[in-house]
């Protein structure tokens, strides 16, 4: 039965001057898997959004079982019996599964939901889903949301199911199980079209496998006559060296002391439980879990985003035996510091002040003679963003929300820099020149992919997005990187960008602090790795020996006793 | 027997005020803060009011409309309704179509509709429309034989009863049907109610202008029922205190009629205290709004998710941007 179920012919869609798709021609058949794959940008999600109704083609045909088809809206789109799961859910938090299921359907007869939670139920059974129809949408986890979105298609009768990067959000375990219902799915005659960047996910699900490049169709493959090195180079178009590269750390030193941290959810329950770990300046971190088990609890409270029930978070500015400087401490500072007897001349003998001339003392001072006594330790906890900042501590966080916390979508590059610095000088107007200046050295060292500078970031591909935040987080000149996610959702090149601009910053002394989620990139890039489950550091492995199957069984350590299993 | 007065009079301002939350909350249902609502109720009510008095002329004065006694309340109300769904009209082409920042155009709204307003009732003679506002007193016949009772539940003109239903109405038609999930759905997240093949833009002219339209009534009920057919240019101020309504019913027109009469009862009350300075009659007067602000702490404090506004409230929703 292998005859067309979909087919586009010269599709073409302009967003500004811009092409997001040019003269894409494709075909799925009925009864399989199309997987689409390209880099973050390629026109994969715009040229589904028109199959779906979100957008509408400039050009080129749509044909439905070989019969032309005009979809204006989602509502076309359900008529012609095809569904769409979004990469961002697109469901209403207040109502129950059920009343997001049946949104937006017509139906003959009165509306009672009693009926649809039947109707739901029989669906869940016949593909193995698990699904509680009364449960309200904000109740639920990551995964139960997409089985409504999955659902919700599949009610209305859809025959061809298009999904938005389905696995981004879920764990190992929820993936195979997602895997599972679509292969059942697909041998019920249902075709399937799924958007994913992960390769290993391509070659064991999809029958066919769609390559996508700067929005142009390059080739359609069976999956079973490919492989991984063809595909990526269909997908860049050019040979991608897959080895990170690693150099060995120096200069290490204790940057970041957390000790016993804990924290505790709005419910009650810990997200933290007795943290402790040393970030080292120098060092690449990593952290492994799966998705929810504390890792962005954890970079928020070092960041100063998040109270702590209990814990420090003791910054480490090595300085015993070095000499005091007024770059770092002000004069009045460096008399009061002496009083405390915080230093020490180079033979030993403690320094005090008593009746030296301001001017003696600035001589001896920027002649080096003063040194510290000890290190210079500050206790981060319980300190706001900014207090932070004042303290001199140069923290950067790429969250892993990059236009929730990261960036302002609308406002353009410039004035996304701009939050960083504004607070500088002591004009009544900002400087913009310089955050301007910063903004076009980033778009061309990072090859920040916009019309211009002044485009809002929200405008740009989630690759571009990314790289405006993750440089101008380095402009800052950090002494902790802290970085959640950076790569997701980033096409090859651009991971291998930031993992190059992660690995610079490593050689210049910089605590990098990275949490991933691919365990191959977290064993290639970081130097030593942290596993956290539950909340709970389950172990600390040196990176370089190491295996996949270690980590993953530290990740998955004490699950079965935490309560949480439903994350 | 005060305390009887002071009720019915409670309850009378309090079902003004509930056409104009009810229509409100419809209107905030789909997602549109409608700030321009004192002004569309003034327009509604002038409309009513000049369609009484041109019914006036029509039949030939008083005694014309002594004949036709049904139609002399009903024509009142198709035009306020018209009245009010064209101002909503206005507000949602400005903030659909033209994609206008929902509470700059409410505001020019009020505005707008207190000026017209008071263009529309300078233009007629006050004592033709003055004249139909004993249509809307008239109350059950038997009301005055059942004592206290029939005082307080059947003592009302036709508009009181009207209210209660439109709002039991609203309520049903909010939860229990699939046009009230939908509409419930393009207030909370107009984007999912899209992809899921909704027409947001017609849900939110829709629900805005029938919201309009139901709120001007609470308007035509203040001059005609509550003031007798008297103009008095206070339309507004009732608009202000329907928005803040909404807040206390936590957008439920049921628990509205509660509400409503509890602020009535605050707005009335201090007419029924002897000895009370003039001053402290408007201190009265604030207490509704001083009410709405703790409801608003309360419900910001139990972050209850039913009882939070609609969430996209006063957000425009364009569907091409990404």
């Amino acid at each position: 039965m292998n005859t067309v179920a979909l087919e586009l012919k010269n599709i073409s869609k302009k967003f500004g001057d811009k092409y997001a798709n040019k003269n894409v021609s494709l075909t799925l058949h009925h009864g399989e898997i199309l997987a689409i794959l390209g880099e973050n940008g390629s026109g994969k999600t715009s040229m589904v959004n028109m199959v779906a109704g979100i957008y509408y083609p400039d050009e080129g045909e749509i044909f439905v079982d070989g019969n032309p088809a005009v979809i204006t809206s989602p509502k076309d789109a359900f008529g012609y019996k095809i569904g769409m799961i979004h990469q961002h859910f697109k469901l209403v938090d207040v109502f129950s599964a059920s009343e997001n299921i049946v949104l937006g359907i017509k139906e003959p007869g009165k509306f009672k939901l009693s009926e649809v939670d039947k109707r739901v139920a029989e669906i869940t059974q016949k593909y193995g889903f698990q699904l509680n129809p009364q449960k309200k949408i904000h109740e639920m986890s990551v995964s139960e949301k997409q089985t409504v979105e999955i659902v919700k298609v599949l009610y209305r009768g859809a025959d061809i199911l298009i999904l938005d990067e389905p696995t981004a959000v879920l764990t190992p375990q929820e993936i195979e199980k997602l895997f599972e219902i679509l292969r059942r799915m697909r041998d019920d005659g249902k075709s399937i079209i799924i958007i994913t960047h992960k390769m290993n996910e391509v070659l064991s699900l999809s029958d066919r496998v769609a390559v996508m490049r700067k929005g142009e169709h390059i080739a359609t493959v069976e999956t079973k006559n490919t492989n991984e090195k063809e595909l990526t180079e269909m997908m860049m178009g050019e040979k991608v060296e897959l080895n990170i590269e690693r150099s060995e750390p120096k200069n290490l030193v204790d940057r970041l002391v957390i000790e016993n941290i804990c924290s505790k959810n709005e419910e009650g329950l810990p997200v933290l439980n007795n943290v402790s770990f040393t970030a080292r300046g120098g060092e690449i971190l990593g952290i492994a879990g799966i998705a929810g088990s504390g890792q962005r609890e954890l970079l928020e409270s070092i960041a100063g985003l998040l109270p702590l029930e209990s814990g420090s978070i003791i910054f480490n500015r090595p300085k015993k035996g070095l000499p005091v400087s007024f770059y770092h401490k002000s004069f009045t500072e460096v008399l009061a510091l002496a009083e405390q007897g915080k230093f020490h001349y180079e033979d030993g003998t403690p320094v005090s002040f008593d009746g030296m001339h301001h001017a003696q003392i600035r001589e001896l001072v920027n002649e080096g003679k003063i040194l510290f006594n000890e290190d210079d330790v500050t206790n981060l906890r319980d300190k706001t963003p900014l207090e932070i900042r004042e303290l001199g501590v140069r923290l950067a966080f790429v969250p892993e929300d990059r236009l929730g916390m990261g960036l302002v979508g609308n406002m353009d590059i410039v004035d996304n820099v701009m939050l960083r610095s504004y607070r500088r000088g002591k004009s009544v107007f900002l400087d913009r020149d310089n955050p301007h200046d910063l903004a076009m050295h980033l778009i061309k060292e990072l090859n920040i992919v916009t019309p211009d500078e002044h485009t809002p970031v929200r405008k740009l591909s989630g690759g571009n997005i990314q790289k405006v935040l993750v440089g101008r987080e380095i402009a800052a000149a950090p002494s902790v990187f802290m970085a959640a996610y950076p790569v997701r959702g980033l096409d090859i090149n651009a991971s291998y960008g930031i993992y190059n601009m992660l690995n610079k910053q490593k050689e210049q002394g910089v605590a990098v602090i990275f949490v991933g989620e691919d365990l191959d990139v977290l064993i290639e890039l970081c130097d030593r790795i942290v596993v956290i489950a539950s909340g709970e550091i389950t172990g600390i492995v040196d990176a370089r020996s190491t295996t996949k199957e270690e980590i993953g069984l530290l990740m998955t350590k004490n699950r079965l006793e935490g309560g949480s299993e439903n994350e | 027997m005060t305390l009887i007065t002071f009720l019915v009079s409670a309850i009378k301002f309090g079902m003004v005020l509930l056409f104009g939350s009810t229509g409100e909350t419809i209107t905030e249902k789909s997602g549109h803060l409608n700030l321009g609502l004192p002004g569309i109720m003034c327009v509604g009510t002038a409309c009513g009011c000049i369609a009484e008095a041109i019914f006036f002329d029509l039949v030939g004065g008083r005694r014309g409309m002594e004949n036709l006694a049904f139609l002399a309340v009903l024509i009142p109300i198709l035009a306020t309704l018209i009245g009010g769904a064209l101002m909503g009209l206005i507000f949602s082409f400005l903030t659909v179509t033209l994609h206008a920042n929902q509470n700059v155009t409410g505001l020019a709204m009020t505005t707008l509709g207190v000026g017209i307003s008071d263009f529309l009732i300078a233009s007629v003679d006050g004592y033709k429309f003055t004249a139909g506002a004993k249509f809307f007193n008239t109350s059950l016949p038997f009301a005055d034989d059942l004592g206290a009772f029939g005082k307080l539940f059947f003592s009302y003109g036709i508009m009181i009863y009207l209210s209660i239903a439109v709002a039991i109405a609203t309520s049903l038609v909010l939860n229990r049907t699939k046009v009230g999930l939908h509409l419930r759905a393009v207030g909370e997240n107009p984007a999912t109610a899209d992809a899921a093949g909704i027409n947001v833009t017609k849900y939110r002219y829709v629900a805005t202008c029938t919201g309009s339209a139901i709120a001007g009534l609470g308007g035509l009920m203040f001059v005609m029922d509550y003031l007798n057919g008297n103009w008095e240019y206070v339309i507004d101020a009732i608009g202000w205190l329907c928005v803040a309504l909404v807040i206390f019913t936590t957008w439920k027109p049921v628990f509205g009629i509660f509400c409503s009469i509890v602020f009535g009862a605050f707005y009335v009350a201090a007419e029924y205290i002897p000895g009370i300075s003039l001053a402290s009659k408007e201190i009265f007067k604030m207490l509704p709004f001083l009410v709405t602000i703790i409801v608003l702490i309360m419900i910001s404090v139990k972050n209850k998710k039913e009882n939070q506004p609609p969430a996209s409230l006063g957000q425009s929703y364009f569907r091409e941007e990404r």
